[in-house]
């Protein structure tokens, strides 16, 4: 990666076109669609995107009309990982034997949830190991939202999904949310990062940094889902702050396997009475109203207190140095 | 060469300049992709080798490189095969022309490693061109041929050669090569269709951030359709092309094939014939010119293209046998015979005089037929012949009943 | 959709689009549109970046922001992230009284 930080202002972003264009089929107050802008925003030069079947793939490109306007294959949607090796292969051989232009192209592959941690990881965990030089971005709107909103492995402890309905038996997922980042660590990739779209500046910087590593990289953005979340369209970038602020989703990148907070998360740690409860960031949202009723509340302690542990870990990782 | 089926497609792909390879392994394709590595790891070949973590990103893998421009290969069998289906139906929808070799293996349960035909019968929809060889040295020359059928911009498919099990990928045949340079110029560089974009620009078919496009977008109920004709016609100028190339590679090796579609062995006075595809067809070739000294006119007609399948040329090549056994590989269980049989029946049925057809499913799980079992089937159809009596239209050769 | 559909000869293969999305305008979605208080408007550009539809644009020249309402889908997110609370969502009736 390049010691050089990248700077920018936010006329300079704002004055760059959108190469993920308006006129896409998202719908209303979807922040996966501003995660899609921002990271086309970060890019550099020639690039070209694939993706994973899913709702940013179906928005953006409903024949006969598209709206990406770098080249852009979607194939399947376990796949997006395996996109993304074989057009990298295709470039480098390609150049190399002078059938294109001998200039660096970047490959950016991305996925929901589903077409990641799900159906998408055994693609992602082949292309991690063999080194392909792409981004994965892995846009997690927690569960699968194309289809229905179906639960998916990232779907958190509680939520109610169309498959793991809150029932008068079962109060929504039992299950906890399938820690994504830290199996890419695993792989001991050269940069993993969390990132969500209400800090677009550090949304931005992060696609920018992971394009710059001359291999793998892989990037967590949370993007909230009105509609599978039953939330109010107009919050969802305020849930997006929240889900920081509560430390339900801490921001944070790794190079080489080092963590560090980023600036949002970071001020949490030094300043702990500014964490909020759980209970902020759940509350509004109606695939988590069930668990404000007596029967449920040891779900809520429960969520508090994973989230908590999760979050002590994590710093203790940034403190030691240890992945 | 002495060369296994096996080496010799490896041998094929290294000559044909292919710019990635993404594959599995899986018995008894291992050798392709054996041999292939060592020629990467001694650096013989130009390629982007991609080993990937299973068949369906293996195929995945060369749609996208091939979406990307590059030349792509493959092979796989069997379970492999059936893994990537999906992919196999989005890389003949998306128009790229990847080109794969299957070692054909029988399909799990119970799970079998030796040969038969129902893996590639089971993508017989999924819109690639497929291609059967008889022996170690049509392998080499198919794989080559593939290249240059698959590429033409008006044809833009996918296609599968199948060499058959452990008989051919396995056996040691004399193979007889061509120059790199001889064949460096007879596949020459990849051709791309031209499309029109968002841009309003018309350009090649590929991703190239000069000329950005949207590949593999969502097509609704009023347009889906329009695609699917669209690969219908591609079959159909392939149809063509595959007669063309065996031509123009006959110029080149002084080999050719029949027709490159089928090809026929002493069917022009044969009274009953036997129909198949692969490497059986050698052995009956024998049978028959044993048959033909005690008299009989039998004959033995070979498909090598089973998709596009060559109705016109089955109905031609048969037009004056009186009884046809249709011998299959593979088995579709609930249907009235298999897949190979159905399609001759089925091409033969418009005619106001047709032959008597019948099907005989052999082979399955590697079962070895003998040439003395072989020969029991025109003797079936001998009798058919004599007596114009169908005793049971399926029949099950080999098979301990 | 205005224009005839066409047919398979008509159309490149596989799929490739035609047209860009810039062509489709989502703006009849909305129910209620952004009203802006240009007086408490510090060009801050959140709205800019974090509209889904990027229907709000900065326009350097003139230093100031622009609504596509053709766009818009009335989400209110850049209302709800507004600093200044320079953005109010309407009903278009309302707006116009």
């Amino acid at each position: 990666m390049t010691t050089q930080e990248w700077k920018f202002t936010a006329k300079d972003i704002a004055t760059k076109p959108d190469l993920f264009m308006s006129g896409h089929r998202a719908c209303a107050g979807c922040a996966p669609v501003t995660v899609l802008r921002l990271i086309m925003k970060a890019t550099r030069g020639p690039t070209i995107v694939t993706q994973a079947t899913g709702c940013m793939e179906i928005v953006g490109s409903i024949y006969p009309y598209t709206s990406w306007a770098v080249p852009w294959l979607h194939t399947a949607f376990e796949n997006a990982a395996a996109n993304a090796s074989g057009i990298e292969a295709a470039i480098k051989i390609m150049r190399k034997k002078g059938k294109i232009k001998d200039e660096h192209i970047d490959v950016i592959a991305l996925a929901g949830d589903g077409g990641t941690v799900d159906i998408g990881l055994q693609a992602l965990s082949g292309a991690m190991e063999r080194g392909h030089d792409f981004l994965f971005v892995l846009y997690d709107n927690e569960g699968y939202m194309n289809t229905g909103i179906q639960r998916s492995s990232s779907t958190p402890i509680g939520a109610s999904t169309t498959t793991s309905p809150a029932g008068t038996v079962i109060p929504g997922k039992l299950e906890k949310k399938k820690p994504i980042t830290e199996i890419m660590l695993a792989h001991e990739i050269e940069y993993v990062a969390t990132a969500t779209p209400y800090y677009w500046k550090d949304l931005i910087t992060k696609v920018r940094k992971g394009l710059e590593v001359e291999g793998p990289a892989f990037l967590h953005v949370f993007a909230p889902c009105p509609r599978g979340w039953r939330s109010d369209p107009a919050k969802s970038m305020e849930y997006s702050k929240l889900s920081v602020e509560t430390c339900v989703f801490p921001i944070w990148e790794a190079v080489n396997g080092k963590r560090q907070l980023s600036t949002p998360s970071k001020v949490i740690s030094l300043a702990p009475q500014k964490k909020k409860p759980v209970k902020a960031y759940l509350e509004g949202q109606g695939r988590f109203r069930h668990l404000f009723t007596p029967q449920n509340s040891h779900i809520l302690s429960e969520i508090q207190r994973t989230t908590d542990e999760r979050w002590e870990k994590l710093l203790q990782k940034c403190a030691s140095g240890a992945t | 060469m002495a060369m296994n089926g096996d080496e010799a497609v490896a041998y094929a792909v290294k000559q044909c300049d292919v710019d990635v390879v993404a594959a599995y392994p899986i018995t008894p394709q291992t050798i392709i992709v054996e041999k292939f590595s060592e020629y990467v790891a001694n650096g013989e070949v130009q390629t982007q080798y991609v080993c990937t973590e299973s068949e369906h990103s293996a195929m995945t893998a060369c749609l996208a490189a091939g979406a990307t421009g590059a030349r792509t290969f493959t092979a796989s069998a069997s379970a492999g095969l059936a893994l990537m289906h999906e992919m196999l139906y989005v890389t003949s929808g998306s128009r790229v022309p990847v080109v794969m070799a299957i070692a054909n293996r029988a399909l799990s349960a119970p799970l079998n490693i030796h040969g038969d035909h129902s893996d590639s019968m089971a993508e017989r929809d999924s819109g690639w061109i497929q291609l059967y060889a008889e022996n170690a040295q049509e392998a080499y020359d198919s794989i080559i041929q593939a290249f240059k059928i698959g590429e033409d911009i008006n044809v833009s498919l996918p296609v599968i050669v199948g060499i058959d099990g452990f008989t051919l990928s396995h056996t040691l045949e004399r193979v007889d090569t061509l120059p790199d340079e001889v064949l460096r110029q007879f596949v020459g560089q990849r051709q791309y269709p031209l499309v029109v974009t968002h841009e309003g620009k018309t350009v090649p078919f590929k991703l190239d951030p000069a000329n950005p496009m949207t590949m593999g977008p969502n097509a609704l109920q009023n347009y889906y359709f329009e695609f699917k004709r669209q690969q219908e016609e591609g079959m159909k100028n392939a149809y063509k092309k595959i007669q063309d190339v065996n031509c123009e590679y006959a110029k080149l090796s002084g080999r050719s094939y029949g027709n490159g579609l089928i090809d026929p062995y002493k069917l022009d006075d044969a009274e009953i014939a036997i129909v198949v595809l692969g490497s059986t067809a050698g052995t009956l070739k024998v049978i028959v010119d044993q048959l033909r000294q005690e008299g009989i006119k039998a004959g033995v007609l070979r498909i090598r293209a089973f998709r596009p399948f060559p109705v016109d040329d089955i109905k031609n090549a048969l037009k004056n046998v009186k009884v046809v056994a249709v011998m299959d590989k593979s088995m579709s269980p609930g249907g009235l015979g298999a897949a190979v049989f159905n399609e001759v029946r089925n091409a033969l049925y418009d005619q106001s005089t047709r032959p008597i057809v019948v099907n005989y499913i052999f082979g399955l799980g590697g079962r070895d037929s003998s040439p003395r079992d072989l020969r029991k089937v025109f003797e079936d159809i001998i009798k058919i012949a004599r007596t114009g009596q169908v005793e049971k239209t399926v029949n099950y050769l080999g098979l301990r009943e | 959709m205005s224009s005839k559909e066409k047919t398979w000869k008509e159309i490149s293969i596989a799929g490739v689009p035609s047209k860009s999305s810039i062509g489709f305008l989502t703006g009849d979605w909305k129910t209620y549109m952004p009203v802006r208080d240009l007086e408490k408007c510090t060009l801050c550009l959140t709205c800019v970046m974090l509209c889904p539809e990027g229907a709000i644009a900065f326009l350097p020249e003139k230093n100031k922001i622009k609504i596509d309402l053709g766009f818009c889908k009335g989400c209110g997110i850049c209302a709800n992230e507004c600093p200044t609370k320079a953005i109010t969502m309407k009903m278009p009736e309302e707006e116009e009284e």
